[in-house]
């Protein structure tokens, strides 16, 4: 399975003047959909950035004070008197552990720290940072950056595995017709009878171990359900028309028939549904990381911001949530009608 | 008709029995031994063996799927793992708080959304069409958990107007009371993808050629709207509500995780982080179960209201 941008990047040879580069030029034609498929493009190259180190590659330093406020101009214009949130009481710029209690450990937790990490805990810290601070005093932009590299990948992997499985099956049942399709029908009505997001927590409970491949699992193994129905519908009619029957005549065999001549055929329809797929799962997997079923604790995902923005709230401290939601609305608002343009763009008879 | 029906429900059958083995395998084969789970952290051997023998696990794989079969049929699943309360209590007292948020939630968001749509089906390509529908998009892409954070920051915590949390004894109270929020909530989050969907329904009428004859022989444009088009459009509407409800049942779960709803949706969540088996178990097939219900009837309720349709 190849990703819709790679894809779509081969598109605008002009050796193939077919179907892709058709939809290519009416997608450059549609002012929408391209801004977003810009800005899809720029999320991916972000998440291989950061995949890379190159940005964010620091995002669990400690660079400023707990809860540091955001602030665009600095430290100035935030004077230590007003560190507080706005609207919060407890003065939110001092650290939790702040107590009047000495820890006996501090010299070695530093010691040890500063030969870890390289980063010294008496380093200064920054009393505000651009966009904010967490509960460590790292920066919320980093962390949302590094969050969008986890909730990106397993968007796109795990969609690539359901509609993988989707299109797999879908492309069997349609094809062979028979007990065959019996069989996967059997299994679709068995799989769509149990709601969604109840399946995901059933095999979360059973598998009980969290971590990105295990999401990735959960959401590949039971998203398929859409894109075989689609694309078994697509088989079913194209197995039928004179090009197949053409390729059965010269010899070509089952398997050549069905992914060598059909598929071709049916791809956009996959396409479509692996970008829709790669949306659904962003959101479910902000919702697991969320609940503590998602990617482990060690990872940042949306959904493990969300869930420390809960608390912090209650402080007033909005900054955290706001950078997450920020993210995942632009690439899924993005993501979305990127996805009607391309619809549009393959299937012009919709219209 | 009947021979319909019965040949629907015997459908049900092979589909039950699919669900049940999938449901026992993810949990007999890749959820491995239950005793260990509920042994505590320090297993004994003896002990080991007596959860084993209680619950059947040394038994051979077929008895052991006989035995799920029989708690199927008989709605008794034992208790459950983590609080010893039978599941089928859990249940009769679960199932009221969820339908108490559940039902007026769709009803309000059902009605909102037919007549938002109806509004920007009318005035479809217009400014304010384009306007909610990219509305639409950029609200269906801001998580659930955000909408349930910021409401019931701002709403309850910040302004006082609603319980933050909670749930009563009496109905009125926790309607009017405890409910309150939730719904709103429910349908703030639901409206977007619901006009949206429900807008591509009117549209679907608008263009059909009936609405053309109401038009071409002077019908006033309320009249065919509300008379004409909402009529059929509110057919797939009903079904599409119906058909939502069995997920909606369990999908609640966040709603009544935040505002600490005794649901079966919390109970879902709580029995998750637990490994508490029996629940989950009794929850996906009973769902499942609802759901096979609920579609046989949403159809034959499109044949009813609308005689075009035909049941194959």
């Amino acid at each position: 399975m190849s990703t819709g941008a790679t894809t779509l990047s081969g598109a605008p040879y002009p050796a193939s003047p077919g179907l892709w580069a058709l939809a290519w030029k009416r997608l450059c034609r549609d002012r929408v959909g391209l801004a977003s498929f810009a800005i899809v493009l720029l999320y991916l190259a972000l998440m291989a950035a950061s995949a890379a180190g190159l940005v964010a590659g620091d995002w669990s330093r400690e660079a400023g004070v707990s809860y540091a406020p955001p602030s665009f101009l600095g430290p100035g214009s935030a004077p230590s008197a007003e560190r507080a949130a706005p609207g919060s009481e407890a003065a939110a710029g001092a650290p939790p552990e702040d107590l009047g209690i000495v820890d006996p450990l501090a010299a070695e937790l530093a010691e040890i720290r500063k030969e870890l990490t390289g980063v010294s805990v008496s380093e200064s810290r920054a009393p505000t940072l651009a966009f904010g601070g967490d509960k460590w005093g790292r920066d919320v932009l980093k962390k949302a950056i590094k969050g969008t590299e986890t909730s990106v990948l397993v968007g796109i992997v795990a969609a690539a595995l359901a509609v993988f499985l989707g299109a797999l099956f879908g492309a069997l049942a349609g094809y062979y017709g028979g007990p065959v399709d019996d069989v996967f029908n059997w299994i679709y009505s068995v799989f769509t009878s149990i709601p969604y997001l109840l399946l995901v927590l059933a095999i979360a409970a059973v598998l009980n171990q969290k971590g990105t491949a295990t999401v990735i699992l959960i959401l590949g193994l039971t998203g398929w359900t859409g894109t075989f129905r689609l694309v078994r519908a697509e088989y079913m009619k194209h197995k039928v028309r004179e090009y197949v029957l053409a390729a059965d005549a010269i010899g070509a065999s089952n398997a050549q028939r069905m992914f060598g001549h059909i598929f071709p055929n049916v791809s956009h329809v996959v396409l479509v549904q692996l970008s829709l797929h790669v949306v659904l799962f962003i959101k479910s997997e902000v919702i697991l990381s969320f609940l503590g079923f998602g990617v482990g604790v060690d990872t940042v995902s949306w959904g493990s911001m969300l869930n420390e923005a809960q608390s912090e709230l209650l402080l007033g401290q909005w900054w955290q949530l706001v950078a997450a939601t920020v993210a995942m609305a632009v690439l899924v608002t993005a993501f979305s009608l990127f996805t009607d343009a391309l619809r549009d763009a393959l299937d012009p008879r919709l219209n | 008709m009947p021979a319909y029906i019965t040949r629907r429900v015997l459908q049900f059958v092979p589909t039950l029995l699919g669900v049940m083995l999938l449901v026992f395998g993810l949990f007999s084969w890749i959820g491995g031994d239950p005793a260990y789970l509920l042994v505590g952290k320090i297993p004994n051997p003896e002990q080991i063996e007596n959860i084993r023998r209680q619950l059947g696990v040394d038994q051979p794989y077929y008895v052991q799927f006989w035995i799920f079969v029989k708690q199927v049929a008989s709605g008794d699943f034992g208790a459950s793992w983590a609080t010893n309360e039978r599941v089928s209590a859990i249940f009769a007292t679960r199932l009221g708080p969820s339908l108490i948020v559940l039902l007026p939630m769709l009803a309000v968001s059902t009605l909102l959304a037919m007549a938002a749509a109806m509004l920007v089906a009318h005035v479809r390509g217009s400014l304010t069409d384009r306007t909610i529908m990219i509305g639409c998009t950029v609200g269906q892409s801001i998580s659930i958990l955000v909408y349930i954070l910021v409401l019931q920051y701002v709403l309850a915590y910040r302004l006082g107007w609603f319980p933050v949390q909670g749930w009563g004894n009496g109905l009125a109270e926790n309607l009017l009371r405890y409910s309150a929020l939730p719904i709103i909530v429910g349908v703030v989050v639901s409206l977007a993808p619901d006009i949206r969907l429900y807008r591509s329904f009117f549209l679907e009428e608008i263009n059909q050629d009936y609405i053309r004859t109401a038009r071409a022989k002077g019908m006033s444009e309320t009249r065919v709207m509300w008379v004409h088009v909402l009529r059929n459009a509110a057919i797939p509407i009903v079904t599409n509500v119906m058909i939502q409800l069995p997920g909606l049942l369990a999908g609640a779960f966040l709603i009544e995780r935040f505002f600490s709803i005794p649901g079966i949706g919390r109970e879902v969540i709580l029995a998750v982080e637990r490994s508490d088996f029996p629940v989950i178990k009794a929850v996906t097939v009973y769902v499942a179960i609802a759901t096979m219900i609920i579609n046989l009837l949403a159809d034959l309720l499109y044949k009813a209201v609308d005689p075009r349709v035909e049941l194959k």
